[in-house]
């Protein structure tokens, strides 16, 4: 006698196997329909702005393809990394397994970059990074899918230090705070300061994110250093030059610094800020052609003024546009993708630059003066710098 | 170091100390007379910061944003406490962690809707918009000396009010034994309103005073929390007096660790802590 319940249950697993048997092609056709594209970046937090710029600058250059990938629709998917490093192999995974991404685009914050690198080197997904300086991902631990769209932290500094000598400046202070970032764009400055034939006469520090300059500064005008250089962003940043300018140090010692010391601050920082030097890949008052469109073209769509962050979204856009083209569209074709996107040359608004064999750009450092609230360029401070890439072996 | 230097260094650690000062007396006030561990102390001092700026440049004056803030946040301090804090005067202390833990998300996410995550600056008022030369180099900025002096007028208006004024003599009565006050007749909530409202009134003067040297940002609160209860912990919980002397050691410490052990600066102000504790489990001062 067949029961009731026989019935239902078979009728339940005869409906499983149909429906999972008919929906398995569905699904497999779906990834091959559109190319899935995965944004991990800070929407929330201090870091918001950043991960909104990139995004804007990134889907901006897909749109001026007409929004496709090697002739293929894009899917976007988007997780909010909070800039917690903490949740970042957990948010990396969210995107690589439950949404299937061909691409991880992320992120702004070197801890959570670590959690993403982790993901990418495991899982072999695309890792596109549009910010975060942190060494090791194009150093010892770089890999063939990752890619670097922006900078590693000593790689401004590395163009300091001729700038600063050639100038005069021959003996100069470090200082920063005592942390990762802080710590790598010492490298570059050491590096470059001593083989220009400066002497670094003290290194200072405080703990992140500690803005209480004041004892630091007295330090520093009783050493009487022809040039102080230092590592600082965001709002300590504002406070720094500004403290530096109200100690009255401003008048016989020139401030020099990594770029991101007057990225997004000048306005906080106000007078304070004029004649800082720094060097950076990009100003937004750099004055090409290129950069003017794209500035404009910004703007109009976005309603807001881009910065380096949606110049380095942007670009990497471009880089995606490289190797998908290369590649039809068909991404994994990996081999060829990938060797597209090495030797790729990327005509970007801060100037044309090209990939590294360790993944991270080749490009020139400018040097800019702070005038009235903006970043004027006054040169390039070097040429072509590339990240030493100490121990990156690609296998 | 020479000489000059280190009396520059001294005036540095002593200004630093005694705006945590002005920080940690509301912290360690509202801990000793209610109980109540605040963790949403340094949200105040970042809401004053914000207030200071936002009302700053609708003004045009700090003089006057101050006093407009000021009152802003005495009401907002007697709101808090009517609205949520009495709730919690006979709760465990983990309830109040809970409730001041979630008010630094809400301060957060209102400043956030508010004003933005914008970094900010709020300019020196003219008057005292210049520097006193000391060395070639090196100049002090005339409003630094300005805090530092509206950190010692609080302070001893403070102290004037605690222990020689009626009112003052009520909240330490409260402090002592609160039945037996009541029993009195004195109006324990309406004191405990007070007091609450104070406090937050420190701290946000504390932020709107230290805005034009410090600048305006998201999260600025959490930082100066952790040194404020270094302060009330080092000066033993409750203790006015000990806040005080324990914000100017604080102020030491950070000082001359930053300048002679930079390696170790992040350290030194904890190894204070835990040396002090290690003579004096209560603090230096218990209530």
């Amino acid at each position: 006698m067949t029961t009731r319940r026989e019935i239902l249950t078979r009728s339940a697993a005869v409906i499983g196997a149909a429906s999972s048997g008919l929906l398995l092609p569905q699904m497999a056709m779906a990834q091959s329909d559109k190319v899935r594209v995965g944004f991990m970046l800070p929407y929330t937090g201090t870091f918001a702005q950043l991960g909104v710029a990139i995004e804007n600058g990134f889907r901006m250059a897909l749109n001026e393809q007409g929004g496709k990938l090697g002739g293929r629709e894009v899917e976007f998917f988007k997780v909010d990394d909070e800039s917690n490093p903490a949740k970042g192999i957990e948010n990396a995974n969210r995107l690589v397994q439950r949404d299937k991404v061909d691409v991880l685009v992320g992120t702004v914050h070197s801890g959570v970059q670590m959690g993403i690198h982790k993901v990418a080197r495991d899982s072999g997904v695309l890792s596109l990074i549009p910010n975060a300086g942190v060494h090791v991902a194009t150093r010892a631990q770089c890999s063939p899918n990752v890619f670097r769209t922006s900078f590693t932290n000593s790689q401004p500094t590395l163009a300091l230090g001729k700038a600063m000598v050639d100038r005069g400046h021959k003996k100069a202070v470090w200082i920063t705070w005592n942390y990762a970032a802080g710590e790598e764009a010492f490298e570059g400055f050491e590096q470059s300061y001593t083989a220009a034939g400066g002497t670094i006469v003290k290194k200072l520090g405080l703990p992140f994110p500690n803005v209480e300059f004041q004892a630091l500064l007295t330090e520093i005008a009783s050493l009487k250093p022809d040039a102080v250089a230092c590592f600082f962003a965001g709002g300590g940043a504002a406070k720094f030059l500004r403290d530096f300018h109200a100690a009255g140090l401003s008048k016989n010692i020139q401030l020099y610094g990594s770029g991101f010391l007057t990225e997004g601050v000048l306005e906080a920082a106000g007078p304070a800020a004029d004649g800082v030097l720094t060097t950076m890949h990009y100003s937004d008052a750099l004055d090409t052609p290129r950069n003017k469109k794209f500035r404009l073209d910004y703007a109009k769509t976005f309603k807001a003024q881009p910065d380096v962050y949606a110049v380095q979204g942007y670009d990497t856009g471009l880089l995606l546009i490289k190797g998908a083209n290369a590649v039809k569209g068909d991404l994994s074709n990996k081999k060829a993708l990938y060797a597209a996107m090495e030797g790729a040359t990327i005509d970007s608004p801060r100037g044309q630059w090209t990939m590294s064999k360790a993944h991270n750009p080749i490009q020139d450092m400018y040097l800019r003066k702070v005038e009235n609230k903006e970043n004027k360029v006054i040169g390039i401070a070097q040429k072509a710098v590339a990240d030493p890439a100490t121990g990156c072996r690609m296998g | 170091m020479d000489f000059a230097n280190f009396l520059i260094q001294l005036l540095n650690s002593l200004q630093y100390g005694l705006l945590l000062f002005m920080l940690a007396a509301g912290l360690t006030l509202i801990f000793g007379i209610m109980g109540v561990v605040n963790l949403a102390h340094g949200s105040f001092y970042m809401l004053g910061a914000y207030l200071a700026w936002f009302l700053a440049s609708q003004f045009d004056s700090l003089v006057l944003a101050i006093v407009v803030g000021t009152l802003i946040a005495v009401a907002l301090g007697w709101a808090l406490e009517w609205l949520l804090f009495r709730h919690f005067y006979h709760r465990d202390h983990l309830d109040q962690v809970l409730l001041t833990f979630g008010l630094i998300y809400i301060f957060e996410e209102v400043r956030s809707i508010l004003w933005g995550d914008d970094v900010h600056s709020v300019p020196v008022p003219e008057l005292v918009n210049w520097s006193i030369p000391l060395t070639e180099n090196l100049s002090y900025p005339v409003y630094r000396l300005v805090i530092s002096a509206v950190c010692v007028a609080l302070a001893l208006g403070l102290y004037f009010l605690i222990s020689k004024t009626r009112l003052g003599m009520k909240i330490r009565a409260g402090a002592f034994n609160r039945e037996m006050t009541e029993a009195l007749g004195i109006n324990i909530r309406l004191i405990h309103g007070v007091v609450f409202a104070l406090g937050v009134a420190l701290a946000a003067i504390a932020g709107m005073i230290a805005s034009p040297i410090s600048s305006v940002y998201p999260g600025m609160g959490s930082s100066v929390l952790i040194m404020c209860f270094v302060v009330v912990v080092i000066g033993g919980i409750g203790s006015v007096r000990g806040a005080l002397v324990a914000a100017l050691m604080v102020g030491l410490v950070d000082t001359f660790g930053k300048v002679l052990m930079p390696q170790i600066a992040g350290m030194a102000v904890y190894m204070l802590m835990a040396g002090v504790l290690l003579y004096k489990p209560e603090g230096l001062f218990k209530q």
